[in-house]
């Protein structure tokens, strides 16, 4: 039963974040690439939209925090890794430039792709074989023997 | 600075940010999970896989997204301008890149933010400072 709702659960949160996204004008790549064009007609909206997210999301971490478990009594699966290393910013930088050069980020790909808009897909399916790349880098590093692991 | 007042939309950025971010603490209430749409789309990737079906679940909510809002509003249609090529090199980059950085927008921009990690501050600089340059160049440098 737990189980259950805890998939349904996942969904309404997708559905609650993609509406988030279409709301907020972020599932627009020109909004976005309007706020990272500081050096022209500058939109600050996407600025508001942290704001907003994060003025949410903060009170509800503390408080998931505190109380140690999920409503449904099972572990927060919260990140363990601390340190800043060379592939946390590597990494981001790769997905800067991509984010600069299309105005798209995973979560907005995914709403426009759901709008079957043809050039999202592409970048889906761009993005899909981007971390399949990374899964088998992954695999290879971690030990080249087995391909389990 | 030249802030474009006409199309700065301060209310529902405000209001969809709300949304997303109680979204992000719906899924961590209920499932423990962070909202961070790069690890939970590149799980489902993962071979064996033991958690496919929050993730799928999840990826599914948020694509029939646009069309519960166009049932009940007009959807605003995007506007995607970048070329193909250009689309599918960004996507490329954006896939490998948020894996190897272990988070995107969601996960370390809003997610990460919110639980105060000075990990995710870092990774929330790096790309938006990597998405202004990259902008900059391809329509003040490179020129439009």
């Amino acid at each position: 039963m737990n189980a259950f709702i805890a998939v349904l659960a996942a969904a309404f949160a997708g559905l609650v974040f993609g509406l988030g996204l279409v709301v907020s004008g972020m599932a627009n790549p020109a909004k976005v690439l309007a706020f990272l064009d500081l050096a022209g007609a500058w939109d600050p909206s996407l600025a508001l939209v942290m704001a907003g997210a994060i003025g949410t999301a903060l009170p509800a971490f503390a408080f998931a925090r505190r109380r140690g478990c999920t409503v449904l009594g099972a572990d927060l699966q919260l990140p363990a890794a601390r340190h800043v290393d060379r592939r946390l910013i590597a990494g981001s930088l790769l997905f800067g430039i991509g984010w600069g050069l299309a105005g798209f980020c995973p979560g907005p790909a995914l709403v426009a792709a759901g709008m079957a808009e043809p050039k999202a897909l592409v970048f889906v399916l761009a993005m899909l074989a981007g971390m399949a790349v990374f899964e088998l880098l992954e695999r290879r590093r971690r030990s080249p023997g087995d391909p389990d692991a | 600075m030249n802030v474009d007042w006409n199309n700065f939309t301060p209310w529902s950025a405000l209001a969809g940010g709300a949304l997303i971010g109680a979204a992000a603490a719906l899924l961590l209430l209920l499932n423990g999970r962070i909202a961070g749409i790069s690890g939970i789309l590149g799980g489902l990737l993962k071979l064996p896989t033991g958690d496919t079906t929050w993730r799928a679940a999840f990826i599914g909510g948020l694509v029939i997204a646009p069309w519960l809002y166009g049932a009940v509003a007009a959807l605003p249609l995007p506007r995607i301008d970048a070329g193909w090529v250009a689309l599918a090199a960004a996507g490329l980059l954006v896939g490998i890149g948020t894996r190897y950085a272990a988070g995107c927008t969601s996960g370390h921009g809003v997610c990460g933010l919110s639980r105060l990690s000075p990990r995710s501050l870092a990774a929330t600089l790096a790309f938006m400072a990597a998405g202004f340059v990259t902008v900059y160049l391809l329509r003040h440098l490179v020129g439009a």
